[in-house]
């Protein structure tokens, strides 16, 4: 049995909504798990059952084997760090992160040697005496933080922390999460709607759709190999193509152009998925793209453009090469790395 | 030019309004301290005279009333018990009925509130024969007891407190929750220190209140021993000075509470920012 399972959990809030489905997870000592999803599917709505800060309409939560579902979340020993930080306005950053220790009664001294150690790691030791109010969102950031850690809980739970930080913050703040997290090697589920962090912080991420997890796996693996359109749509930046087409024989039609001998046996409508960096420039290439607008990021240069059928597209090459606008490419798909997905269901063919 | 105009055109309505305010004050303390022969013969005067102390200690002292057995000290006494009592029970019990309407799950709490709320519609003195009545059932007539708890539910401290605890943030309690808080602990740690503010003005607010308090001390008292400073105005007799000195006086207790608790009040209101 892994660290922490969750069986067939359900969540209906009291107005009716169901924000959660029959969710099942099981997240293993240690591990960092990410879920990701849009705004509104119910990742706070699963990771706030976790805590206990919501009741579960149905199912299992088991922590270490034992059944939780009833345990009041003071008694837990779950931590959670909240996307507006929650900080004890009244208290200042020592008191912020030694509360915790208090109310379990611990003494004066272990819980001055635990803050003032929780302190050096989160490097907030020079602010122990300033109020919240005194401090930068990222000293904030820090110290909501330091307020998870101190207590060495079972669980570190994220919700969206990093969302009230600046762009360059952000990122700095995500590097340190991601390197504390395997320091103090604490379990931790993060929750967050920006793909790119659920990318680069999770061990595992679930990608969750109105209150389903619609695929469950390594970064690398939900990248290489998305499940469902909506998940190919969902990771991935920029944004997948997707072109309408038709499969039959084992030959995909779309505007403009075939792709023979595909790997599936389906036959109907289907919805072709390539990603923009998935593509090279050749003659006579499969795809011809007229170029609108060119976004040079330095490194890559982001194409976008429009196909025959005026459909919108986007091609991700090499900063080093200059493309002008109006000029039209041709280009071809690597490694026959495309993905194709059933038009009705959603659900990957290939 | 204009704004030295303006800025003194102000400040000339300032201090008239001022003066309104200020100089009858003044001319009754002034005229408390000179002898009641002196007053009587010259009328109301601006500038002090030498007899402050004795006035002041003889009303103080003096052993007043129907069976001459209160002294003005006795009343200021149970006023200041008073008006210390109600505003440290209504703010106790508004805290915990805001704290009660907010973070239970009390079904109907709107409503309930609501219900609340409506009494600031229904003055004391409508409902003073059946509070004295329930008073005189318990036997608590002429005690602290009857003069402060009939008086000590707040509506108004009650509404303050409530709004108040709506613009906390949810988080906050689930934060102190999962850091091990109970109930009670969430209470004490979190919303009694973040509501320090509010708690010293409505302590200085009930405190007023309580010590004006005219109508229901006077019912609920028939032993001068529990005469309090505002029953003991409308009773005064003898000399005008005495009256005045005791006028006076009375001023002093309400000040006194604004003055102290002010500075916590206005700490608080910076501290918050
Ligand atoms: N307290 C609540 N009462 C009713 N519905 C809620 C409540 N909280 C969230 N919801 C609904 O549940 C769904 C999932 O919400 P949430 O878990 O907060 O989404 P996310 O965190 O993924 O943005 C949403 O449709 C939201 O409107
Ligand atoms: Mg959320």
């Amino acid at each position: 049995m892994s660290f922490l399972d969750l069986k067939n959990v359900t969540k209906i809030y009291p107005n009716g909504t169901k924000a959660v489905h029959e969710t099942s997870l099981s997240i293993n000592e240690g591990e960092f798990m990410v879920f990701v999803g849009p705004s509104g599917c119910g990742k706070s709505t699963l990771l706030r059952m976790v805590a206990g800060l919501e009741d579960i309409t149905k199912g299992d939560i088991n922590l270490e084997g034992k059944l939780i579902n009833e345990v009041d979340p003071s008694e837990r020993d779950v931590a959670m760090v909240f996307q507006n930080y929650a900080l004890y306005p009244h208290m200042n950053v020592y008191n912020n992160l030694a509360y915790g220790l208090k109310n379990r009664g611990i003494d004066k001294q272990t819980i001055e040697k635990k803050v003032n150690d929780a302190a050096k790691l989160l490097q907030i030791s020079d602010y122990l005496q300033r109020k919240p109010s005194m401090l930068s969102g990222g000293q904030r950031q820090r110290v909501a933080m330091g307020r998870a850690i101190v207590r060495n809980p079972k669980i570190f739970l994220f919700d969206e922390p990093l969302s009230n930080l600046d762009a360059k913050l952000r990122i700095q703040m995500r590097l340190e999460i991601k390197k504390l997290q395997q320091k103090v090697g604490v379990t931790s589920i993060f929750v967050t709607h920006d793909q790119v962090e659920a990318m680069t912080l999770a061990d595992r991420l679930a990608v969750i759709n109105n209150g389903i997890i619609e695929q469950l796996g390594t970064p690398i693996e939900i990248y290489d190999n998305p499940k469902s359109l909506f998940v190919a749509g969902f990771i991935g930046s920029p944004q997948m193509n997707f072109l309408d087409g038709n499969l039959k024989n084992k030959t995909l039609s779309a505007e403009g152009f075939e792709i023979k001998d595909i790997n599936s046996d389906f036959e109907g409508e289907v919805t072709l998925g390539i990603r923009p960096e998935h593509l090279s420039q050749t003659e006579n290439g499969l795809i011809n793209l007229k170029v609108d607008l060119v976004e040079q990021l330095g490194s890559d240069n982001l194409v976008y453009g429009q196909l025959k059928d005026k459909k919108d597209f986007c091609y991700r090459c090499p900063g080093n090469q200059t493309i002008e606008k109006g000029t039209n490419l041709s280009l071809n798909i690597e490694n026959n790395k495309y993905y194709i997905f059933d038009k009705s269901t959603g659900k990957r063919v290939n | 030019m204009s704004r030295l105009f303006t800025s003194s055109f102000s400040h000339i309505i300032l201090f008239i309004g001022i003066s309104i305010m200020v100089v009858p004050v003044w001319m009754i303390f002034a005229s408390s301290t000179h002898t009641s022969s002196f007053i009587n013969t010259n009328g109301l005067q601006f500038f002090l005279g030498d007899s402050f102390q004795e006035n002041y200690l003889r009303v103080l002292l003096y052993k007043g009333g129907f069976f001459k057995e209160i002294t003005a000290l006795k009343m200021f006494l149970n006023s200041f018990i008073m008006a210390t009592g109600v505003a440290l029970l209504s703010v106790a019990t508004s805290l915990m009925a805001a704290y009660a309407l907010v973070y239970y799950r009390i079904k109907y709490a709107t409503l309930l509130f609501w219900i609340i709320f409506i009494t600031i519609l229904v003055p004391l003195e409508l409902r003073i024969f059946p509070t004295y009545s329930v008073m005189a059932e318990l036997n608590l007539v002429n005690s602290y007891f009857g003069l402060i708890v009939p008086i000590s539910a707040s509506a108004i401290a009650t509404l303050f407190f409530r709004q108040f605890y709506k613009t906390i943030p949810d988080e906050l309690l689930e934060s102190a929750k999962l850091d091990g808080a109970s109930t009670w602990r969430f209470f004490i740690d979190f919303l009694v220190p973040l509501s320090k503010t509010m708690i010293v003005a409505m302590l200085i607010f009930m405190f007023v209140f309580g010590y004006n308090q005219y109508l229901w001390p006077l019912l609920v008292t028939s032993s001068e021993q529990y005469w309090t400073v505002v029953m003991g105005l409308k009773m005064m007799s003898g000399s005008i000075v005495h009256r005045f000195a005791f006028v006076m006086m009375s001023m002093v207790p309400p000040v006194l509470i604004i003055i102290i608790l002010q500075k916590h009040f206005i700490k608080g209101v910076f501290q918050d920012k």
